[in-house]
C-alpha cells in the first residue's frame, strides 16, 4: 500500500513538472482561431474617470433665468468607458444638476455590460455605442427609443514603420496581415472590438490567420499600453489615444496610422429603459435627460468639449441629424 | 486534450477558457514550487541566523504577506516593460514574467508561515536531537521532517494564493489570449461582457480543481509519512 502511494505520489509530481515545464503539451498554441460568436455585448474597460473637468461655461443663459433647480433625485446610468475616461461626464453631471435638478450618477463599464445593466432594470439610462446591439435592446422591449447623441471616431496607432500615415484603412489592415505585423485586438467583444471585427470582415481578412494578432481581453487603456510595449498596431477612440498621449507616464512611441475612413466613425445612442418592464426605473429623470442632452445648447457644450485640453474636440454632436 | 478543449468550447464562449486551464495551472505549479524552496529556505535561514535588525525584517516579512498582488503586479510590470530595467529579458506579457511576480507574492508568504512554525517547535526538537549526538546537518533534516505537516499547510496556502490571484497576473501577464490568459483573468473578461453565468461556471470550475488538488495532495501527505514533502 505505501509502495503504490509513493509510486502514485512519483507519477503526480511527474506529470505537475511536465505540465510546469510544457504548459500543458501544446495546448497554448492551438486555439488561436477566434470564431466571430456575435453576442450582444460589448466594450470592457479600464473605467478611470479621473479628469474632472470644471465647467467654466457653466451658467448657461437658456434656463428660463429661473434660480438653480431645486434637487429632484438621481439619475442612474450605464455607460461606457469611453464617455466616463474622456471626462464628458465629469464635465456635463453639473451643468445637468443645475439646470434640470437631476443628479447624475453613472457606472462606467462596457457597452455589452451596460446594456445588460438596462436589461435588468439596475439603471434608468443607457448611453452606449454599439447600433446594432441598441437597435435590440429596444426591439426586445427593455428600451423606450434609441436617440442618436454624438459620434468620435476611431484612430488606428502604432509605429510609423512600416506602415506610413494615410486614411485607407484597408491597405494598413491588408499590409498588417500580409507582413504578419503585430496587431493587438482588445478581445473582449465591447464595441471597439465589434468595430475592429467588422472591418477584419468586411475587408475579408481572417485575421486569425496572423501569428502575431494578439487579443488582450482588457480595456482600451490596457490595450494600447500593450501595443505600445510590442511595438504594435490596435484600433482605438481618438478620445481614449489622446488622454493617453497626453497623460500617460511612459510616453508612448506610437502616432495614429491611419484616420478619416468613413469605415471609423463610431455613432453613441442614449435609450431610457422601458419604465413598462421596470416601473421602478426613473422614467421622468431619464426622459429630461434625453431632452437635455440633444438640446441645441448641450450639442454646442459637446462639440466644444476638449478643444482647450487636447487641441480638438473629443466628440462630434449629431443628435438633430 | 482536444476532446477536453471541444467539450470546454461548446459550453463557453469564445475566450480560450482550455489555454486558460493550462495557463492557470502551468502557473500555479511553477510559482508554488519556486517560492517554496525559496519561501522555505528563506524561514529556515530567518530562525537560524542572530543578526541586528531581525525583528524589523520579520515585522517586514510579516507586512509582505498581506501585500495587494495588484501592487506587486504594477512593480513587476514597471520592472520587465521595454523602457524597464530588466526590460532586455522580454518577460512583460509572458508566463515568466507571470510567475516572477507570484513568487515574489508567495514567498513572504511561505516564509513568514516556515518561521513562525519553527519558532514555536524547532528549539525542542534541536536539543533532543543534540541529546541524540546527530550532526547540525542531521539535526537540520530532523526539524524539516518533523515540521512536515506546518510546511505542507504553508505550501497549500501559497498555492491557493496563487491560483486565486488576479491582480498581477492580469497586469504583467495582459490576459492575452491563449497565452497569459488564466482563469481569474477570464472570468473577469466574462463579467466585463456581462456573461456572468459562464463567469460563475468557471470559478465553480477552478474550486473543483483546486479541491481535487488539495484531495490529491492529502492523500499523499497522509498516506507517506518518510519523504513526501508536497
Amino acid at each position: 500500500m505505501k509502495k503504490q502511494r509513493q509510486l502514485l505520489a512519483a507519477i503526480l509530481a511527474g506529470t505537475m513538472l511536465a505540465a510546469a515545464v510544457t504548459g500543458c503539451g501544446g495546448g497554448n498554441d492551438a486555439a488561436d482561431t477566434p470564431a466571430d460568436t456575435e453576442t450582444p455585448v460589448e466594450e470592457t474597460g479600464e473605467a478611470t474617470a479621473d479628469e474632472a473637468q470644471d465647467a467654466p461655461e457653466a451658467e448657461e443663459p437658456e434656463t428660463g433665468a429661473a434660480a438653480p433647480v431645486e434637487k429632484k433625485g438621481e439619475l442612474m446610468m450605464a455607460t461606457t468607458t469611453s464617455t466616463a475616461d474622456t471626462g464628458l461626464l465629469d464635465y456635463l453631471a453639473p451643468i445637468f444638476l443645475e439646470q434640470t435638478g437631476w443628479e447624475l450618477k453613472w457606472d462606467a463599464v462596457g457597452t455589452g455590460e451596460a446594456l445588460k445593466m438596462g436589461e435588468n432594470g439596475d439603471v434608468d439610462i443607457v448611453l452606449v455605442h454599439a447600433k446594432a446591439s441598441e437597435e435590440e435592446f429596444v426591439a426586445n422591449g427593455f428600451g423606450v427609443e434609441r436617440f442618436q447623441v454624438m459620434y468620435n471616431d476611431f484612430v488606428v496607432i502604432g509605429p510609423t514603420e512600416p506602415i506610413a500615415a494615410t486614411d485607407d484603412i484597408e491597405s494598413v489592415f491588408q499590409t498588417i496581415q500580409d507582413d504578419q505585423l503585430t496587431f493587438v485586438s482588445r478581445g473582449d467583444d465591447s464595441g471597439t472590438d465589434k468595430k475592429e471585427k467588422g472591418i477584419w470582415k468586411k475587408l475579408e481578412i481572417d485575421p486569425s490567420q496572423n501569428p502575431n494578432y494578439l487579443e488582450s481581453g482588457q480595456g482600451m487603456g490596457a490595450t494600447i499600453t500593450m501595443a505600445d510595449e510590442k511595438k504594435a498596431y490596435c484600433l482605438t477612440d481618438r478620445g481614449t489615444w489622446l488622454k493617453m498621449k497626453n497623460d500617460a507616464d511612459v510616453e508612448l512611441q506610437m502616432d495614429i496610422v491611419c484616420e478619416g475612413a468613413p469605415d471609423l466613425l463610431n455613432q453613441y445612442g442614449i435609450i431610457a429603459v422601458n419604465p413598462e418592464k421596470y416601473p421602478e426605473v426613473n422614467n421622468e429623470a431619464a426622459n429630461t435627460m434625453i431632452e437635455w442632452i440633444c438640446s441645441p445648447e448641450v450639442q454646442d457644450l459637446i462639440a466644444n468639449y476638449g478643444v482647450d485640453q487636447y487641441g480638438e474636440a473629443l466628440f462630434t454632436p449629431n443628435a438633430n441629424e | 486534450m482536444q476532446f477536453m478543449k471541444n467539450l470546454l468550447d461548446t459550453f463557453f464562449s469564445d475566450v480560450g477558457v482550455f489555454d486558460a486551464i493550462c495557463v492557470t495551472l502551468q502557473l500555479a505549479f511553477s510559482a508554488t514550487l519556486i517560492s517554496s524552496v525559496l519561501g522555505i529556505f528563506l524561514g529556515l535561514l530567518l530562525e537560524r541566523a542572530r543578526f541586528p535588525g531581525k525583528r524589523i525584517v520579520i515585522r517586514i516579512n510579516r507586512t509582505l504577506m498581506g501585500v495587494p498582488p495588484v501592487v506587486i503586479g504594477l512593480v513587476v510590470y514597471m520592472l520587465v516593460m521595454r523602457r524597464g530595467p530588466l526590460g532586455r529579458l522580454n518577460m512583460l506579457f509572458t508566463i515568466r514574467g507571470m510567475i516572477l511576480a507570484q513568487v515574489l507574492i508567495i514567498t513572504p508568504i511561505i516564509c513568514g508561515m516556515t518561521y513562525t512554525s519553527l519558532l514555536s517547535k524547532a528549539p525542542a526538537i534541536r536539543t533532543f536531537a543534540k541529546t541524540m549526538g546527530a550532526s547540525p546537518a542531521q539535526t537540520q533534516w530532523l526539524v524539516v521532517k518533523e515540521l512536515k505537516n506546518e510546511l505542507y499547510f504553508a505550501v497549500v496556502t501559497g498555492f491557493g494564493r496563487s491560483i486565486s490571484e488576479v491582480g498581477a497576473v492580469m497586469l504583467v501577464g495582459g490576459n492575452i489570449k491563449g497565452h497569459t490568459r488564466t482563469m481569474t483573468t477570464t472570468i473577469s473578461l466574462l463579467k466585463s461582457q456581462g456573461i456572468f453565468t459562464e463567469g460563475l461556471t468557471l470559478g465553480v470550475l477552478l474550486l473543483v480543481m483546486a479541491f481535487i488538488i488539495q484531495s490529491l495532495a492529502d492523500f499523499f501527505q497522509k498516506g507517506d509519512k518518510t519523504d513526501e514533502n508536497y
